[in-house]
């Protein structure tokens, strides 16, 4: 099989691997997968022939059809959105910083996305539609004084940028604590709960803001890809090669950033999948480009297995989403070490 | 020039350590003037109620801050220089993760509410964490791939973090009430046993620093270029990870999980001593030491009668400091 095929159509030249190809499709049909089984999960469990019997409208029961599409579908997509969104995001952050731990928790995006939900939720004790909006515009104003405080001279250096942000990204740990630590005990606790990252009761009102704003960033990131692979290169051979370095710098994290407000809005904070989604991409596909589609694709497939995990899981026990994808994730990564004996 | 240079700032950096450890005896919820302090240090009068404040609890107080400073400093330099990763820090080798779920298992299921008590299950948790990452990441042989030590700590990390939140959000309030105050980071009632502990630990992991500092130099090279100029690069990285174990652990069980020192003070040791390990071991101890003890004294000065957790002054200052400092010195990248 060759590494990698171009299509041309007059200017426009498009290459594409088919290993990376296959896999991408690998994956999405494996999130369909994942997908029917959750939608048949719960407390009234359906088989994946009714699930889809109900998805196309030819269910005998009504009520399979109602919990599918009122309750289950909307719950779904958002994981889906926003485990792609993040895989995406991590891609990005991790291309950009040139390190393989670059990733919007590591660079402050989180804990500014954190700091807004927190002062919302212990201050003015806020509803949970507040809290995602605040959620993500304190996300953006972070990424935003981050950018800023980058700028030298009208250059924003990958790697100022990431120390920039862990700078920032203390400081707000620090008011984080102090938040939780000085308010009172219940409103810390709704506080850490919405840290723990959640997806239940989400509604259409989660979902389709989340799948839209996937729809308007994900062409804008594939459109400069190719661009952020050369970068990769050092900024000198980029610009030699005729990139404008800062320019495509600057749109790449902007859409890195809006898929992490868009995620951290919909569910909160979730740990792990912008770490592990795109590194574990990137092995599958072998690949030397940014693993952009292959990282959402598995973001998303990680995020939905982890709430099948989550939701099947026996007992009583409280699972929160943000955790248990730390929890599995983690343990995976752990269990590939222990595995291998070259990483 | 940039010799002369180097020793003001670390003479310097002395001067202000001492002054500010004169200052932390004497500030708190109860002030005490200067003159008693020095004459409580010189001649102790069991019978005053201010020399006891200074012996039994200031002066415990401020060794804990300056040697948990000195610790996590070393340690972040160490771990920067053997992973090559300017954002590598202590916490990395799944150090404070240990700690703190230590710490919520003892509170949640056996009901302890003593912080002089945390200091032993967050020095259990952080040793078996580190032991744990030290055998999966395969130190031993890890010589030529510190990456994987790396993903080893961060894979574990993130388990151990998320077992520690699921037992928090399923444990009774009170539960979650006493492990906020933990996970803030605080030298607050530091005992004197911690700090016998404390401080054996750092002397240790400082004579093992010391021992490898040549080898750091080389390794920071490069693999290839260290092991051609003659470093050994197993047994520096087994003894870097040694050392970064009892350091780092040892100032995590004295001092709960305070995370930016050892990331911060390394960057700022190199802006101002340049890249030799030589120096930037102890430059970033000292500096390491100055701001967790800076913090101590400030977050007993802004909230007095009460106070603020070091930790938390430490990352609300550290950060904008951090972000001048890298923005005006040129910051060399590992």
């Amino acid at each position: 099989m060759r590494a990698h095929a171009t299509i041309r159509l007059g200017k426009l030249s498009l290459r594409w691997r088919p290993r990376t190809a296959i896999t991408c499709a690998g994956l999405i049909a494996i999130g369909f997968a994942l997908a029917i089984v959750l939608l048949g999960t719960g407390t009234l469990a359906f088989s994946s022939a009714e699930v889809v019997a109900a998805l196309l409208g030819r269910s005998e029961n009504p009520m399979a059809e109602r919990v599918v599409w009122g309750l289950r579908l909307p719950r779904v997509v958002t994981a889906a959105c926003v485990g792609a969104a993040l895989g995406m995001a991590g891609a990005i952050f991790q291309s950009i910083s040139r390190n393989a731990l670059g990733s919007p928790d590591m660079i402050g995006f989180t804990t500014g996305a954190a700091t807004g939900a927190i002062v919302q939720i212990i201050l003015f004790g806020a509803e949970p539609l507040a809290v995602s909006l605040a959620a993500a515009l304190s996300c953006m104003a972070t990424a935003a004084l981050v950018f800023l405080l980058a700028l030298k001279g009208r250059v924003i250096g990958g790697y100022r940028l990431v120390l920039m942000g862990i700078g920032v990204g203390a400081t707000l740990t620090g008011v984080n604590t102090m938040l939780l630590v000085a308010s009172d005990l219940d409103r810390s606790i709704s506080a850490q709960i919405w840290l723990a990252g959640s997806l239940t009761a989400r509604s259409w009102s989660h979902a389709v803001p989340a799948a839209l704003g996937l729809a308007l960033i994900i062409p804008v990131a594939l459109l400069y890809a190719r661009r952020l692979a050369l970068l990769e290169m050092g900024d000198d051979a980029a610009s030699q090669l005729g990139i404008p370095v800062e320019r495509t710098r600057l749109a790449m994290v902007m859409t890195a950033v809006g898929l992490t407000a868009l995620a951290t809005a919909a569910t909160g904070p979730i740990a792990f999948i912008a770490l592990a989604g795109p590194q574990l991409a990137r092995r599958l596909c072998r690949s030397p480009d940014v693993p952009l589609l292959s990282g959402a694709a598995m973001g998303a497939v990680l995020l939905l297995a982890a709430d099948l995990v989550s939701q099947r899981f026996p007992s009583g026990l409280n699972l929160p989403i943000g955790l248990t994808t730390g929890l599995l994730g983690g343990a995976y990564l752990l269990w590939r070490l222990a595995r291998d004996a070259k990483v | 020039m940039r010799r002369q240079r180097r020793r003001w700032w670390l003479a310097i950096g002395i001067l202000a350590l001492a002054l500010l450890a004169l200052v932390s005896l004497a500030v708190g919820s109860r002030s005490i003037p200067a003159g008693t302090v020095v004459a409580a240090l010189q001649s102790h009068d069991p019978g005053n109620d201010l020399h006891l404040i200074v012996w039994e609890l200031r002066v415990p107080r401020l060794i804990t801050a300056v040697l948990a400073g000195v610790a996590l400093g070393l340690a972040g330099a160490i771990m920067q220089a053997v992973t090559r990763n300017p954002l590598a820090e202590p916490g990395l080798l799944g150090i404070n993760a240990g700690a703190a779920v230590a710490v919520v298992l003892a509170v949640t299921l056996l009901g302890l509410t003593r912080p002089a008590h945390y200091v032993w299950f967050a020095s259990l948790g952080s040793g078996l964490a580190g032991a744990a990452v030290f055998l999966l990441g395969r130190a031993h042989e890890t010589g030529t791939n510190p990456v994987r030590l790396v993903l080893a700590g961060a894979g574990l990390s993130i388990v151990l973090i998320a077992i520690t939140g699921i037992v928090i959000l399923n444990a009774p309030p009170t539960a979650f009430d006493d492990f906020r105050h933990w996970a803030a980071g605080s030298v607050e009632g530091a005992s004197i046993e911690a700090v016998a502990v404390l401080a054996s630990c750092t002397i240790a992991g400082f004579a093992i620093a010391l021992s490898i500092v040549g080898g750091l130099n080389a390794l920071v090279l490069g693999q290839e270029l260290g092991q051609a100029l003659g470093a050994a690069p197993r047994t520096i990285w087994l003894l870097a990870c040694l050392a970064v174990m009892l350091l780092a652990g040892a100032a995590t069980a004295a001092a709960g999980p305070i995370g930016f020192v050892g990331l911060m003070a390394p960057h700022l040791a190199r802006a101002v001593v340049g890249p030799d390990h030589r120096w930037i071991l102890p430059s970033s101890a000292l500096f390491a030491a100055l701001l967790l003890l800076g913090a101590d004294v400030l977050g007993r000065v802004v909230a007095a009668p009460s106070e603020i957790a070091a930790g938390i002054v430490v990352a609300l200052l550290g950060g904008p400091f951090f972000i001048v400092a890298v923005r005006r010195f040129r910051v060399s990248r590992a």
